[in-house]
């Protein structure tokens, strides 16, 4: 599952495979038409829309691609690198670039594509870009504060506009079709003669329309991995025809008692019933971030047996399946949930039941109460273990 | 290869692939304007490193501590984009020492603006965290926030300025 960095691809290989992607790059933009200043700018007065027809159908493209191998279980999209919002520097800068681009005619990576085909307002482009960053730097700390106010973090458009992640790229490939639309009737209108959109039949147009919003389309109905199993194994007919193996309270108390180096246990309870009632030697896991790829590794051994907690056997159970349909064997579920454990090892006036093995039983839920109470009180004194967190790739300019 | 630009569409469907592509294997995005950043601060780090340990913008990225600024992917990524785009020129019969300019700018005036240009580039890069490839393109193609305020601040603020500068670019008559 991708993305393969910084897991599977080392740092230095990453840099080897920037300079093949920076090729397809520069080759693309540069057939595209990219390296021509008044093509560029074209786009502000009307005559040449190529910008606009290129910028948005790839940003539809690889935003549905994305959806698409995510659904496909190809893609990990929680492990890809987001670029953090800071709202007034991005519309600040954002401005300084739009005039830069009417004064300049080109945008970096424009300009280099222009560059390496010989264009010398290119050069000077990029001289001028070197200047610009070097007078930022050293003016930076004056402006510091402004530079870093309005974080709003990893944040996301769909989110903040209340839509789900398919239907917002749906949305950006209908917005896209009709800025075509309306923009080769204002190209017609501007340049009769010139209007690059003459150069192709009016079937291309057609064409491309339809493709990017079926893609949007397919990436908006199709459920994505995580979600298609969690409604597979929380379906009517799942159960009846599945199973799972358990853990009675009295065994994984005993196991943990004695620290059994084959099993680990998943707790998946909310932190603060977590903190409040506390399980020593666990993972803590989020709800919901079972399928994570960050705990596939503490998952992977198969002659560890993974036992899960929830506040709920059926919350257990559904994780439990979870984890077998993506593949790990030796998985359990704790019995009746939490509360169960609660009810029966850590509480002393709880029924034993009858017969021969009672005082056993008895005897062993006593020691087990102090001892998983010493446990917790060693945990607590060692300090709680930081979450273990996936390395983040790296990204942003 | 003909010297007609590509069908649009098929470019920027290539260009998204690629953009996906770098997506699914090192889980970033594209960029253009991280690597002059890398250059310049590699540079003010080489020649004055004293300066460049006592500025808060420089010192987060140079110095002892720190791998050379140039050991960078944009950096990596940037050299590719020229390599691609000269092969891309020689396959379609564009290799030409040239200034491309309006029809009512001398070359001096032309090349004085392309400079201008790319300064206030460069710099409003810095302060957004990425140019129209970083963050505008890769960060609508992640679904950013960031991505699409980037997009529409230059666009938009573009069709503004574009009345001021139509001088450098369009012809004595409307048109091209």
């Amino acid at each position: 599952m991708g993305p393969f960095v910084p897991d599977l691809i080392s740092d230095q290989l990453n840099l080897v495979i920037a300079l093949a992607i920076g090729f397809l790059f520069g080759f693309v933009l540069e057939q595209a038409g990219f390296s021509s200043s008044r093509r560029l700018v074209g786009v502000f007065y009307g005559y040449d829309l190529t910008v606009l027809r290129v910028f948005f159908t790839a940003a539809v493209t690889a935003a549905a691609g994305g959806l698409l191998l995510a659904a496909g279980g190809l893609l990990d999209l929680t492990a890809i690198f987001v670029n953090p919002t800071w709202l007034y520097p991005a519309i600040a800068g954002g401005v300084i670039m739009g005039l830069g681009f009417l004064l300049g005619g080109f945008c970096p990576g424009t300009s280099v594509c222009a560059v390496a085909i010989g264009k010398v307002d290119a050069m000077a482009f990029v001289g001028g870009s070197i200047l610009g960053v070097f007078g930022y730097a050293e003016l930076f700390p004056r402006f510091a504060a402004f530079a870093d106010s309005t974080s709003l973090g990893p944040a996301m458009i769909y989110t903040s506009l209340g839509v789900s992640q398919g239907v917002f790229v749906l949305l950006l490939a209908a917005a896209a079709v009709l800025a075509f639309t309306v923009g080769g009737i204002v190209e017609r209108k501007v340049a009769p003669e010139t209007a690059p959109s003459r150069l192709f039949p009016v079937r291309t147009h057609v064409a491309a329309a339809g493709v990017l919003l079926a893609v949007a389309a397919l990436a908006a109905i199709l459920p994505d991995r995580n979600a298609r199993l969690v409604a597979r194994v929380t379906a009517s007919g799942y159960v009846p025809h599945h199973t799972v193996k358990s853990m009675t309270p009295d065994e994984l108390a005993f196991r943990i008692l004695d620290s059994d180096p084959r099993m680990r246990v998943v707790d998946l309870r909310a932190e603060a019933t977590r903190k409040a009632r506390p399980l020593p030697g666990t993972i803590a896991v989020p709800a919901g971030e079972i399928l994570g790829r960050e705990w596939r590794k503490s998952f992977s051994p198969r002659l560890l047996k993974k036992v899960l907690v929830a506040e709920t056997e059926a919350d257990a159970k559904t994780a439990a399946f979870l984890l077998v349909e993506t593949g790990f064997e030796n998985v359990a579920y704790l019995e009746g949930g939490y509360p169960a454990f609660e009810r029966t090892v850590l509480s002393p006036a709880a029924p034993v039941g009858e017969g021969r093995f009672t005082p056993v039983v008895e005897r062993f839920r006593d020691q087990a109460r102090t001892g998983l109470a010493e446990m917790v009180r060693l945990e607590r004194a060692a300090g709680t273990a930081a979450p273990k967190k996936a390395r983040k790739v790296q990204g942003g300019c | 290869m003909s010297d007609r630009p590509m069908n649009p569409y098929l470019a920027g469907f290539l260009l998204g692939l690629v953009l996906l592509l770098t997506i699914f294997v090192t889980g970033r995005g594209l960029g253009a304007s991280g690597a002059t950043k890398s250059l310049v601060v590699a540079s003010v780090g080489a020649v004055a490193p004293e300066h460049a340990a006592a500025s808060p913008f420089y010192s987060k990225l140079v110095g002892p501590g720190h791998e050379n600024p140039l050991k960078a992917w944009l950096v990596f990524e940037v050299l590719g984009v020229l390599i691609g785009a000269f092969v891309s020129g020689l396959s379609s019969d564009r290799l030409k020492l040239v200034t491309e300019r309006g029809p009512r700018v001398s070359v001096k005036r032309r090349l004085l603006f392309a400079a201008a240009g790319g300064a206030l580039f460069g710099a409003g890069a810095q302060l957004a965290r990425g140019c129209t490839s970083g963050a505008a393109l890769s960060g609508m193609a992640v679904l950013s926030v960031a991505g699409f305020v980037t997009m529409m601040a230059i666009f938009g603020s573009g069709f503004l300025f574009a009345w001021f500068t139509r001088s450098l670019w369009l012809g004595a008559k409307a048109g091209r």
